[in-house]
Formats: C-alpha cells, sequence, structure tokens
C-alpha cells in the first residue's frame, strides 16, 4: 500500500549514543535520526539493545556518552516526565495499564498532562474541571472510536484480552496527542488477524494525526510492510539503517539473523 | 401530501410532528437525536446532492453498511428522486456484491466507510458501471483521489447548492411519486441458485407496514433498535416502512458490537429479531447464573418454575389463581424484572421473531417473563407479512393467522400459497423466475410446506422443496429435525440426511460459547475449535441431545420413523462465507451434501471414524485448508410410542 505522506525534517537526532551498566554495554556508539511523520523500526535479536533504545528516548536511562538532539535542541538530563512533556509517549512491551480500571479511565490517564485545573477541583467535578473533563472525555471518545473499542468501553482492561489490551494501551500514548510515539513491540503474542488490525491502526495514526512513530517490532514480514526506514541493532552495536529493502539485503544483517556458518 | 409514497410519508411527518425524534444514533459515546424536521432537511440536501450528479427517476441506487441514519435517508432521497433503493449485505465478499451490482445496473452507491469503498473499486475494475460512489464516514479516506468519489457531506453540500438554484425541485419530485412506482429492491437469500431481485412498490410496503402497526397498535411513541442487516426484508419492514408509516424513533447502535449494551441504553418498546438473537441472550443468561452464588442461583430457579407454570397465562390475561398471582409478581420484583432489565427488554410491549422455528423451551421462556414474544410469518416476497400471532392466542408451534388484508391458503402437497397487496411486482429481470412463483389467481408459491389447524393457525413444517422420504415411505422434514437439535444451547447448527436412505444421520456444529463454558466447568483443556469438538466428553454431551431428541421423536406419529442413527460433530463452523449458509445463516442443503460427501457415505456405510481436508475462506479473502479425523457416533433409538389421545 502506498500513501502520499511526506516524511519531514530531522526531528530527532541521537549520536554517538553509549549506555553501560556497570561492566555490561548495552549500547555502543549508536548515531541514528527520526525524521518527521514517518515510520522508524528498530529491529535486532533478542538482547541487541531495542528497548534500551527507546528508553535513552524517552528519558528513563541517562545514556553515559552521546548526544540527542530533539527538534534543534540538544537535550540534556532528560527524565520522564520532560520527555513525556514535549511530547514524546509510549507503550510498553509488557503491558503497563491499570488493571482495575476501564478501558475508558485507563485512556483518560493518558490525558493527564493535558489537564490544568486543580487536582481538587477534579475530585470535587467542580468549575472550571467540569468543563475541562467534558472536553477531555471527547477527545478519548475520538480515541475510543478510531481504536473501535466502543464495545469494552466500561470493561476492566484486567479482563480484555491480549490483544485488545494491547489496543488500550496505544489509546492512552495517543491521548497524551504526542508527536512521537514509541512502540515497545506492539504486535508480540497476536494471533495473525490482531497483527493486521494493529498494523492498520499504527498506519491510520500515522496518516491522520501525522504522529512520528519509532516501533521495535520483531515480525519482520509486519516491519517491512510498514516502516519507511529500518535500524538494525545487534549486541548494542548499529550494524544496519536504511529503507527496508536496503536492510533486507544488507550481508551482515542476514548473518545476525539467519547465523553465519562457522 | 396524499401519502401514497415513502418520501410524501416524510414530508407529512416533517409537518405534523416537527420536533419528535426520527432516528438517533449513538456516537462517541452519546445518543444523538434527529428530529422529523431535521430528517427532511438532511434527506432533501442529500437527494438535490443525488440529482445534481445526474441520478434520475427509475435508476437504482445501491446502499452498503450497518444500520445508519444517514444509509436509511440515502433510501429515502433515491425515493424522493423517483429512484429505487437496493441495499446489500454488508459483509458480502466482494465478488458476492459484483454479481448484485451488475444485475442491478447499479451506477450510484452510497456507502458506509473505506472497507465497503475499497470493495466497489475493486468490482469497479470488472464492472466499470459503478460511476458514483457516497461514503459516510471519511476516515482513512485522505488518499483516496478517484474521481467518482464523494463524501457524503461533500454530497449534501452540493445538494444545498443545487437546491438553491432550483427550489421547487425538490417538492415537485416528490409530488410526481406514484403508489405503483417500485420503491426498493431487496435480493433474496438465494438458498438456491443466484440471488434475485424482488422489487416492491411503495403500495406493497405501506399496506405490509399499515397492517402491522394497526394490528399491534403501534404509535409514533414506539422505540425500535435497528441493528438487524437493512438488507434484510424485516429490517426493512420494521426500520423503514413501519418507522416512517408510524412515525416512530429508529435508533442505531454504536457499533455491531455493542448491540447488547445500546440495547439495553435505548429500552426498545417494539422489538424484533430473530431467533438466534433471543437464543444467544438466553445462552449468556444461563451461563452467568451458573457462575452466581448459590442462593441467587436457587431464587432464579424456583422463579423461573412459577414463571413456567403461570407467566405466559398472566401475559395472554388467562384466568390464574389468587396465589399464584401473587407469587409471579414477587418473581417479578425479585427475578423477572432486573432480567428483562439487564436484558433491555423492559420496555417492550411487542416484540417479534421470524426469520426461522423458534425452540418451545425459547419461546416459553421470554412469554413466562412477561415479554410480549409473538411469531410472524412472511418472505422477501411479500414484504415478510402474512401470518402474525394476534395477542392473547399464541401458539408455540404455529406462526398464527393470515394477517389483516391477506388471503393464505394450501395447496395439494401442503406448498402454502399467498394472495395479498403486500406482494411483489416481481423478480427484477426475472420474468420467467417470476412466472414461477405467481400463478393465474395470483396465489404466490412459498414454496413452504405448511398445515392448518382447527382454529385457523398456521404451522409451517419445513421447506416443500426440502421434504423428502425415506425408503420405508416415511416423511423426512430434515428441518424439524434439525430445529429440535438446534433448540438445544450446546448445538449451533445441525444438517439432517435421510431423503432415499433407509434412516437418517447428522451433521452437528457445536455452540463455542456454550459447549465450551461446559469444558472449563468440568476442566477439560481444549485449545481450539476442531479440538473441543473432538473431544470424547464433547461427543458424550451432544448425545445425550441427540437421544432426547429421538426419545422426543418418537412420541409423534408422524415423526417417530425419522429418529437419528448416527452423528458426528463438524470440525468447523458452516460458514456463509464457505457458501455452507446463506448470508441469513440458512443451510445451503445441497452445497453441504456436496462439499461433504465423503462424511456422508462415511456415516452410511458404518465406518467408526472419517478423515476429511476442507477449504476455508478467512474474511480478508485468503484460503486456508483445515483437516480433521472426524469420530462417527451412534445414538440410541426409541420405540415409536403410541401417542395417549
Amino acid at each position: 500500500m502506498t500513501t502520499n505522506r511526506k516524511t519531514g525534517d530531522v526531528i530527532l537526532d541521537l549520536q554517538g549514543i553509549s549506555l553501560s551498566f556497570g561492566g555490561v554495554k548495552a549500547l555502543t556508539n549508536i548515531s541514528f535520526n527520526v525524521k518527521e511523520h514517518e515510520i522508524r523500526a528498530i529491529i535486532g535479536p533478542n538482547g541487541a539493545g531495542k528497548s534500551s533504545m527507546l528508553n535513552v528516548i524517552n528519558g528513563v536511562y541517562s545514556p553515559q556518552q552521546g548526544q540527542i538532539t530533539y527538534r534543534g535542541q540538544q537535550r540534556k538530563g532528560m527524565n520522564t516526565y520532560a520527555a513525556a512533556k514535549s511530547g514524546i509517549a509510549r507503550t510498553f512491551q509488557n503491558i503497563a495499564l491499570f488493571k482495575g480500571m476501564s478501558v475508558l479511565d485507563n485512556i483518560m490517564t493518558g490525558r493527564n498532562l493535558k489537564m490544568k485545573s486543580h487536582f481538587l477541583m477534579q475530585a470535587l467535578y467542580w468549575g472550571p474541571a467540569q468543563k475541562e473533563e467534558i472536553a477531555h472525555r471527547e477527545k478519548v471518545e475520538e480515541i475510543i472510536d478510531f481504536l473501535e473499542i466502543q464495545h469494552i468501553r466500561k470493561t476492566p482492561v484486567g479482563r480484555l484480552s491480549y490483544g485488545l489490551q494491547k489496543r488500550v494501551e496505544l489509546g492512552r500514548a495517543l491521548a497524551a496527542e504526542p508527536e512521537i510515539l514509541l512502540l515497545d513491540e506492539p504486535m508480540a503474542g497476536m494471533n495473525v488477524e490482531e497483527k493486521q488490525d494493529m498494523s492498520r491502526f499504527i498506519l491510520d495514526v500515522n496518516d491522520q494525526f501525522g504522529t512520528t512513530i519509532v516501533l521495535i517490532e520483531h515480525d519482520m514480514g509486519v516491519v517491512m510492510d510498514i516502516s519507511d526506514r529500518v535500524v538494525v541493532l545487534d549486541y548494542g552495536k548499529k550494524i544496519g539503517d536504511g529503507t527496508p529493502a536496503e536492510v533486507l539485503a544488507n550481508q551482515e544483517v542476514i548473518n545476525a539473523y539467519l547465523g553465519v556458518a562457522h | 401530501m396524499n401519502g401514497n409514497t415513502f418520501p410524501q410519508l416524510l414530508l407529512r411527518h416533517g409537518q405534523q410532528r416537527p420536533l419528535h425524534p426520527a432516528f438517533r444514533e449513538k456516537d462517541l459515546g452519546i445518543w444523538q437525536t434527529w428530529n422529523w424536521q431535521q430528517v427532511n432537511a438532511e434527506v432533501r440536501a442529500l437527494a438535490c446532492g443525488l440529482a445534481a450528479r445526474g441520478f434520475k427517476r427509475g435508476m437504482h441506487l445501491a446502499i452498503i453498511g450497518d444500520n445508519r441514519p444517514r444509509l436509511y435517508w440515502a433510501m429515502l432521497a433515491a425515493q424522493c428522486l423517483g429512484g429505487i433503493a437496493v441495499p446489500l449485505y454488508q459483509d458480502a465478499p466482494a465478488a458476492d456484491m459484483a454479481y448484485v451490482l451488475d444485475n442491478a445496473e447499479i451506477a450510484y452507491a452510497v456507502v458506509e466507510d473505506q472497507e465497503q469503498v475499497d470493495k466497489l473499486l475493486e468490482i469497479g475494475e470488472q464492472y466499470p458501471g459503478i460511476q458514483h460512489i457516497c461514503f459516510e464516514d471519511e476516515r482513512g479516506m485522505r488518499h483516496y483521489h478517484q474521481s467518482q468519489l464523494v463524501s457524503y457531506a461533500a454530497l449534501q453540500a452540493a445538494g444545498r447548492e443545487f437546491d438553491a438554484l432550483n427550489p421547487d425541485f425538490f417538492l415537485q419530485e416528490i409530488q410526481s411519486g406514484q403508489a405503483e412506482d417500485i420503491a426498493v429492491m431487496l435480493y433474496t437469500s438465494g438458498t438456491t441458485g443466484k440471488p434475485k431481485g424482488v422489487c416492491q412498490s411503495h403500495r406493497s410496503f405501506m399496506t405490509a407496514a399499515r397492517g402491522g402497526v394497526g394490528f399491534d397498535h403501534l404509535s409514533e411513541h414506539e422505540d425500535i433498535l435497528s441493528y438487524l442487516p437493512m438488507a434484510w426484508v424485516g429490517d426493512h419492514l420494521f426500520s423503514f416502512a413501519q418507522a416512517l408509516v408510524a412515525g416512530f424513533t429508529v435508533n442505531c447502535p454504536e457499533s455491531s458490537e455493542t448491540v447488547l449494551t445500546d440495547l439495553r441504553e435505548v429500552g426498545p418498546t417494539y422489538y424484533f429479531a430473530p431467533p438466534r438473537v433471543f437464543e444467544n441472550m438466553l445462552t449468556t443468561v444461563m451461563i452467568r447464573m451458573e457462575d452466581a452464588g448459590r442462593i441467587k442461583r436457587a431464587l432464579f430457579h424456583h422463579f423461573m418454575e412459577v414463571a413456567r407454570r403461570s407467566g405466559s397465562d398472566i401475559l395472554d390475561k388467562k384466568p390464574v389463581g389468587v396465589l399464584d398471582k401473587l407469587h409471579y409478581q414477587l418473581g417479578e420484583l425479585l427475578i423477572f424484572g432486573p432480567l428483562k432489565n439487564v436484558l433491555g427488554l423492559s420496555r417492550v410491549r411487542v416484540a417479534y421473531t421470524a426469520g426461522a422455528a423458534i425452540g418451545p423451551d425459547l419461546f416459553r421462556f421470554y412469554r413466562s417473563i412477561g415479554v410480549n414474544l409473538k411469531q410472524l410469518y412472511g418472505s422477501t416476497e411479500t414484504c415478510a407479512y402474512v401470518c402474525l400471532q394476534p395477542d392473547g392466542k399464541i401458539l408455540f408451534d404455529s406462526v398464527g393467522q393470515a394477517a389483516p388484508e391477506v388471503e393464505v391458503k394450501l395447496a395439494d402437497n401442503g406448498e402454502v400459497l399467498v394472495r395479498s397487496p403486500a406482494m411483489l411486482s416481481g423478480y427484477y429481470k426475472r420474468p420467467d423466475a417470476t412466472a414461477e412463483v405467481m400463478d393465474a389467481q395470483g396465489y404466490f408459491h412459498t414454496g413452504d410446506a405448511g398445515i392448518f389447524d382447527s382454529d385457523g393457525n398456521l404451522k409451517i413444517i419445513d421447506r416443500a422443496a426440502d421434504v423428502g422420504k425415506l425408503t420405508n415411505g416415511d416423511m423426512f422434514a430434515p428441518n424439524y429435525i434439525e430445529n429440535k437439535l438446534k433448540f438445544f444451547p450446546f448445538i449451533k447448527e445441525a444438517v439432517a440426511f435421510g431423503h432415499d436412505r433407509d434412516h437418517v444421520c447428522a451433521f452437528i456444529n457445536i455452540d463455542m460459547e456454550a459447549v465450551g463454558n461446559w469444558s472449563e466447568r468440568r476442566g477439560i483443556a481444549y485449545s481450539g475449535y476442531a479440538d473441543l469438538a473432538a473431544k470424547a466428553e464433547t461427543y458424550q454431551l451432544i448425545m445425550s441431545c441427540v437421544e432426547k431428541v429421538n426419545a422426543d421423536l418418537a412420541g409423534e406419529a408422524l415423526m417417530s420413523g425419522t429418529q437419528i442413527h448416527r452423528f458426528l460433530v463438524l470440525h468447523k463452523e458452516l460458514d456463509p462465507d464457505d457458501d455452507e449458509l446463506t448470508r441469513t445463516r440458512k443451510v445451503r442443503r445441497r452445497f453441504v451434501a456436496e462439499k461433504y460427501a465423503v462424511l456422508i457415505d462415511a456415516m452410511y456405510s458404518g465406518q467408526r471414524s472419517q478423515f476429511i481436508e476442507t477449504q476455508v475462506k478467512f474474511e480478508d479473502g485468503r484460503q486456508g485448508k483445515i483437516s480433521a479425523d472426524l469420530h462417527i457416533s451412534d445414538v440410541k433409538v426409541f420405540a415409536a410410542q403410541q401417542q395417549a389421545a
């Protein structure tokens, strides 16, 4: 499928990132960039450092070396709150939702940063807080409609299937109206039909909201179908970077994935 | 306005009850309402938009999608211009749709969303006749630039401009509509052969709708939930024709998955559903009751027993003892009332079921808790209007008496013949097929075999064409047997064989939810449908159901010879996508018999099991193969009992 989506300028640039935990080198001198409105995939075998890379981007880890430039500004001393505030939202490899809360409430939590009124007013549902809540609820309903999960709006998340929980998590990330959306294995553990649905939603998000997407995924078929550019990591090093076709033709990538004859 | 056509009725409602809610739809979690005045304006804009694009009298407008107010308005818009609405089944694959679009020479279509647009564009590569496609939901449509596409909003905007330039056009077009004009073309489900377009005039559907509205005293204050396929005659009668005749409110669900929640929120006063919907509801209730605490369960069963004893009689206003009445009222307070509330049936005054036979237990259940559930009988050709059950005279196994203005009689071979003003004008481009079903006296041959009881109630036994004979000459009515099987919650579908054979055998499809729940309760692990279907425990469970059917059949004079001797549980669900069922979920008997010939042979040759590989189509059109080794089970057969006089 081709869309006439236009990728813009570089929005996020990572230069020479190195991250280690004690003696373990998780990432070694990695550089790549993400352009506005593109779908950028990070792939690699287990332990390659993909999730660490995402964690660096959204401020969970601070790399020992390297520079991160976001929207032309060099980032220093990043933390998760600041990352979220600057328009980076994410989903997690192991779903991190509030299991006892309804789908609606879970997605509503994604609006948290956008809420201006005092929490006491919110608790009392009084004054401007009431107006604000209605506006946020409308936004949440749009996301519910977008992700086609109307039928589980009031269902506690813990009772949902894995595939649906993943969708709800995407919904919560979307609720923050991010500029960059980080997806950590959005399709892990899904069946073919669920994967197709999820791919569709990712493409739709990218297309309709113009959101830049950085995703980690194991399913090569999916990655090659939906991404614009792919970064390949292996043992914390970058071994490939380019369009899906280029990456597929890269001998080092083939070796890493298929193994080398010794 | 004289009210001869549906658009004329629309205008009349706009004048008589402008502020009365006509349509509701749940959108972004909130029920949106349009009153009759607003609907008039919406339809006017759309009709003018179609006219601006060249839609003219006598043309066909295809309508494809879930039940949405805007799609109902599209039907009206076509009719305003003297055109003919052609609703199609929205879940049909592109290939099936192509046949109908080609047959009906569709040039204009109003569809719901991207999914349907994709289908039409795909079809358009082979049938370039489709020139104009109007889509309601703009999601995902940003990068579609084909010239034949236009959004609903844009079409209406163009219509408003057209209207401003030609202010008299709209009313003049409606004024020139005649009662004899064809209003709608509904395609038959095609149990046999290709679907046929049934042309119905404004007059026929209006007769059917007026008859029904008068019969059940429906007013503009009714609320209904429209969730059945728009291409089905039942939905057209209830959600379109009757809604326009009576002026009541049509509520459209948020999505097909939210129907049960929406049902509860709307609380319809008038409700129509095929038996399987009632069955699913009951199955859900029963499963949930199994999960309830012991006290609740005991209460439930106690009061259901009370309801069984006196519920139906109270509903029919027959004399009931004072103590029984009080006992029932206590039940209403504790069980029936809350139960109806949960199901969304609290406000239902009249509920109908049709389209297939309904099990006596199922039927009794709803009536006993105070839901006035009735049956009707009809077909696409008769505007779903032949027989209705009058209040207070409900028989479980009959479909009631001839409706007002309808004549019903039986042919010599037992086939039901109907003559009424609510009758098709003909099959589209098929005068030969029309001549086959309409005789010289104007009777329509329904193809159903039936009998009348002494009070003039009609009882439908089977499709006349399906009734066969065993080698010993006993009558074999497959549907009759299958229905008895399907009345068990564990059995979703069944196909009986026996014509020209010496005994009856059957295929069974288990109900995944009911059997799955039953298994979990017993700690039986299973990996999926095929695995569950093949479990020895499942066979035991189904066996007990089949035995009960046999015992039941043994008690019936005409049917005792058609007890089931052997059965097997199929490894896959019969599915419309694999052509095994029609879109309205009726078994395509001949097709199934051919496809599974090897299984049938195995059953009659006494084998214990048989290997089979079948092709399946997935929803996205891909094909795959599944195979299984199916076990064949023998069942106990009972001696024919003399019926007690």
